[in-house]
């Protein structure tokens, strides 16, 4: 890889994280002028009790003035505090974040599978593996995260008990080791089956399209001069370069995921970042949502270089030599 | 261009004016296009579905009134009653009808996609060509924007908007739209950077048309077919976008739309009374119609885009 390439895509991803802190203070500050006003409206605060809060919440002085209090804040990791349990954005941010990952994690590690048919898909196109597959990952695309959460809490855990009805752990449990990741793993299932279920349609449809366009390549035929068997084309010589787009694509999932899981998190009482996402929209509780929208995007932003890089190191001819 | 159109050397003598000529040629495409998209018989499924979708949310208003679906007019009314001859899809906690919650819930939703997709749409394509147009510096600032919108996921920004906003459908429309021209903007720079370099637009330049003329003329018509497949395939997003926001709780709370119908049966506990005629009806709709603008979508780009035929 050229040292160019990747020294390009990192200034890319840190004018992008530039961009989201920017934005983010444009929000929360100028396109709402006065947060504080109307974070306490309804409530009879004097002014000067206004004040006081303000600049408790760095409301005070010019945009300019705050916009520096704000960078320089964030620049010690300080995400100020939470309206709600007035505790500091990022301690409640870091409680959150191991759920959410785990949950994240395993959905899209389920969510793989959908490489796997559509590889066999796109090497039969037209068969009725095919078929199946292609109708059925169109039919979840369709369907709205949330809702097949609804739908899986409705039969399995409502109607027919073999799953707990949300949370992290039973409440009131007392367990401990085993006993306690199993409980904890018990919670899990449905919400990472409905992400995965979510989900596992459009790494189906790209690893199929991709598989597609592998399949008319010159060396595919030489392959099978050879007197390769079938299989053996498609294991060693297909797949494995029909797996470039699927590796951006994982990237721009996890943002979907990530995503899909405010909404997922909430029904299943999970306490992640969906969750508290849930949480501060309700509030609304300004700080809390600005630090969790910074932590998405720069989350997802990582995960795009990573991306990045990883294609230009399995494709020489993006990066250059 | 009066009199004579060159073809190649020679010159032949015009039969039919100009305009008579294009319409002529838009009318044969147009009804080449249509008997593809006709032998498409998934596709034509998916237009009847819509048909019935779009029947429904224009006659709402005329066989029923705003105010049965409103709290206080329904206190006779059973709570929580299964499907039955007077209520085709129960009631919920307060007595309303849910069957006419989700006819209502079609307006707001597919007016939300609607128009969401066409601010989309509008962005999109004014920036694409713009920038595919002039190239340069105005290409390079265009682009990094673009790509700035196009890594920060999409969803969470929706959010934040919609969370400092006044609660409004024009605010949930302005939000996704704003969100998510990005892809089309890029779809159309693409488009606008192959189409500029044709020898039609050199021509049309070495006879002295202007920028104006060049992009009302030759590169906009030109754009136009990728712009309307790309349109049907935004409208699903849109509609599920608006769904997600207004099941968070982000929609106008005077308005029914299908994800407030499922926010409010889940926050008044529908799944653990096992009442699934509350969720089970709007989710249905809002697949119902996102499948069926996926599959039309689809179709019109294999329609409009020959290379992908073979799929």
């Amino acid at each position: 890889m050229r040292a160019r390439f990747v020294i390009g895509k990192i200034i890319g991803a840190i004018s992008t994280i530039a961009f989201v802190v920017v934005f983010d203070f444009f929000l929360f500050r100028v396109v709402n002028d006065d947060p504080v006003n109307s974070m306490f409206r309804g409530r009879n605060l004097t002014p000067e009790q206004l004040e006081r809060l303000r600049v408790k919440f760095n409301l005070d002085g010019t945009k300019w003035e705050q916009f520096v209090a704000y960078v320089r804040q964030l620049l010690h990791g300080d995400l100020g505090y939470s309206l709600k349990s007035s505790r500091p954005v990022s301690e409640v941010i870091a409680e959150a974040i191991w759920p959410t990952l785990l949950l994240v994690g395993t959905s899209t590690l389920l969510a793989m599978i959908g490489i796997f048919i559509g590889y066999r898909a796109g090497w039969r196109r037209g068969s009725s593996f095919d078929a199946t597959a292609t109708s059925v990952s169109m039919v979840t695309y369709a369907m709205p995260e949330y809702w097949i959460g609804m739908v899986a809490l409705g039969v399995f855990a409502a109607g027919l008990g073999w799953f707990p009805v949300g949370g992290l752990n039973d409440p009131g449990s007392t367990a401990t080791g085993v006993a306690r990741l199993f409980d904890q793993l018990h919670h899990m299932i449905l919400p990472a089956m409905v992400l995965a279920i979510a989900y596992i349609g459009e790494y189906m449809i790209v690893a199929r399209s991709a598989m597609i366009d592998t399949s008319r390549e010159d060396y595919l035929q030489l392959a099978r001069a050879k007197g390769l068997r079938d299989t053996e084309v498609r294991k060693r010589h297909a797949q494995p370069n029909a797996l470039l787009p699927v590796v951006s694509l994982s990237a721009i999932n996890f943002g979907f995921v990530l995503s899909g899981a405010i909404a997922v998190e909430s029904i299943f009482s999970w306490p992640g970042i969906g969750q508290q996402t849930q949480f501060a929209i309700s509030g609304p509780d300004f700080p809390m949502l600005q630090g969790l929208f910074l932590l998405i995007s720069a989350a997802v932003i990582l995960a795009n270089l990573v991306a990045d890089l990883l294609y230009g190191y399995l494709d020489p001819r993006v990066a250059g030599r | 261009m009066s009199g004579t159109v060159e073809s190649g050397d020679e010159v032949k003598p015009v039969v039919a004016s100009p305009a008579a000529i294009r319409w002529e040629r838009r009318r044969a495409s147009m009804g080449d296009a249509w008997g593809r998209l006709r032998s498409d018989r998934l596709a034509m499924i998916s237009l009847f579905v819509l048909l019935g979708f779009a029947v429904m949310a224009i006659i709402t208003p005329y066989v029923s009134d705003r105010a049965d679906i409103s709290a206080v007019n329904t206190a006779d009314n059973p709570t929580w009653a299964s499907p039955s001859s007077e209520f085709w899809l129960g009631t919920d906690h307060l007595g309303r009808s849910v069957a006419l919650q989700v006819m209502w819930g079609a307006r707001v939703s597919l007016f939300v996609g609607l128009a969401a997709t066409l601010l989309t749409i509008v962005i999109g394509s004014v920036i694409g060509i713009v920038a595919g147009f002039f190239g340069g510096w105005t290409d390079s600032v265009l682009m990094r924007i673009t790509d700035w919108f196009l890594v920060i996921p999409f969803l969470p920004t929706a959010i934040v908007l919609a969370a400092v906003l006044e609660r409004s459908l024009w605010t949930i429309v302005f939000v996704i739209g704003i969100t998510s021209w990005p892809s089309t903007a890029r779809l159309v720079r693409s488009q606008v950077l192959s189409v500029r370099s044709r020898l039609y637009v050199d021509r049309a330049r070495a006879l002295g048309a202007g920028r104006v003329h060049v992009i009302n003329r030759h590169i906009f018509p030109n754009v136009l077919p990728l712009v309307m497949a790309s349109t049907t395939l935004a409208v699903p997003i849109s509609i599920l976008t608006e769904t997600t926001l207004s099941f968070l709780g982000l929609g106008d709370p005077t308005q029914v739309s299908w994800g407030a119908i499922l926010n409010e049966a889940r926050e008044k506990g529908a799944i653990d009374r096992g009442a699934w005629w509350y969720y089970m009806p709007p989710g249905m709709a809002i697949v119902m119609v996102v499948l069926a603008f996926t599959l039309v979508g689809r179709a019109t780009e294999t329609v409009l885009d020959p290379r992908l035929r073979e799929r």
